[in-house]
């Protein structure tokens, strides 16, 4: 164990900064419900709340997941490879709305929703 | 069993740490990024299905949205315990760690109730994974019967993180005081993890399916 070393446990962050974090969770978790009852284009609603849930995200990550105090070469290797792998599986859909017109529409009686 | 965990430590140690971390907390973060991974798969996989078909919007706002919002403030007050079980652990107490430990367990354990009283609410109306209750298919006719595959598939893998996360907390709460402050920190990097996937679970899955009346 000689060569071990123990790198100084660093602890940031308070109980507030934790506490204001969960707030502004909590809050953002409203937002979302609240969206869900007005009328707005889905576009809209999914740029939203995917912006919103993205924020989420970092917060948790940045605060309670403690990756906002760790050593920047760790944040470089796990951030960017994950954004990048995910948004490259966006790459299905241009075939997904392709398939949505050729999906199957509801004789004329029947026709409204979506 | 030590010698080997050390001859471990010793292979891996190196003595040098480039990333500031041991090499276990390193291992869980590369685990969590494979996780993301499926989940990301999952939901995308998901998105694409619901964008190309008739996509039935069912979920009234008692019971489901209630629940799942319930849900949503169960789980994210566990992580802020989970966070208050790290602080502790960081400053040597214990046998505070572990009370807050057991309260992030107790927390995923009452989100797990909820969610299954809620897919029980599901079921009974007559949602099976290749098929949708015959109300649905009237109301939204040529829809897909992929919406309980998706519902199932998607909420059911993060139950079942979820369980995974409970019981290893518990194995954590049991055996804090042999373990090191940074597994104590591991455990919790996990259970934040599954509290970040129903950040967009519940919007994607919930949200974006609120029956908006008529």
């Amino acid at each position: 164990m000689s060569t071990h070393i123990e790198f100084q446990e660093h602890f940031a962050g308070s109980n507030k900064l934790f506490i204001s974090v969960w707030g502004w969770l909590l809050l953002l978790t409203g937002l979302e419900v609240f969206l869900g009852y007005i009328h707005l284009p889905v576009a809209y609603m999914l740029v939203i709340l995917m912006g919103a849930s993205i924020i989420k995200a970092a917060l948790i990550v940045a605060y309670f997941m403690h990756l906002r105090f760790e050593r920047l070469n760790l944040i470089l290797t796990i951030v960017p490879a994950l954004v990048i792998c995910i948004c490259l599986l966006l790459v299905f859909f241009p075939d997904s709305f392709r398939a949505q017109g050729l999906r199957y529409s509801p004789p004329p009686a029947a026709t409204e929703k979506h | 069993m030590a010698t080997e965990a050390e001859a471990i430590v010793n292979d891996w140690g190196g003595g040098v740490h480039p990333y500031r971390v041991g090499h276990r907390k390193l291992g869980m973060w590369l685990f969590i990024m494979s996780d993301s991974l499926t989940f990301s798969a999952l939901l995308i996989g998901y998105a694409y299905v619901r964008a190309s078909n008739v996509w039935p919007t069912p979920f009234k706002f008692s019971p489901s949205i209630v629940f799942s919002s319930i849900m949503t403030l169960v789980l994210l007050s566990s992580s802020l315990t989970m966070v208050m079980a790290v602080s502790a652990s960081a400053h040597a107490k214990r046998s505070t760690a572990r009370k807050w430990i057991l309260a992030t367990a107790l927390l995923g354990a009452t989100f797990i109730v909820l969610h299954l009283y809620e897919w029980r609410h599901l079921i009974g109306e007559g949602l099976s994974p290749f098929q949708l209750p015959a109300e649905w298919a009237e109301r939204w006719p040529g829809a897909t019967p992929l919406f309980g595959a998706t519902f199932f598939g998607i909420t059911g893998m993060h139950m079942f993180h979820v369980l995974t996360g409970c019981i290893y907390l518990l194995v954590v709460a049991g055996r804090v005081n042999k373990l090191k402050h940074e597994d104590v920190e591991i455990s919790g990097l996990y259970w934040h993890f599954v509290d970040l996937v129903w950040m967009f679970v519940f919007p994607m899955i919930y949200i974006l399916s609120v029956d908006a009346g008529k």
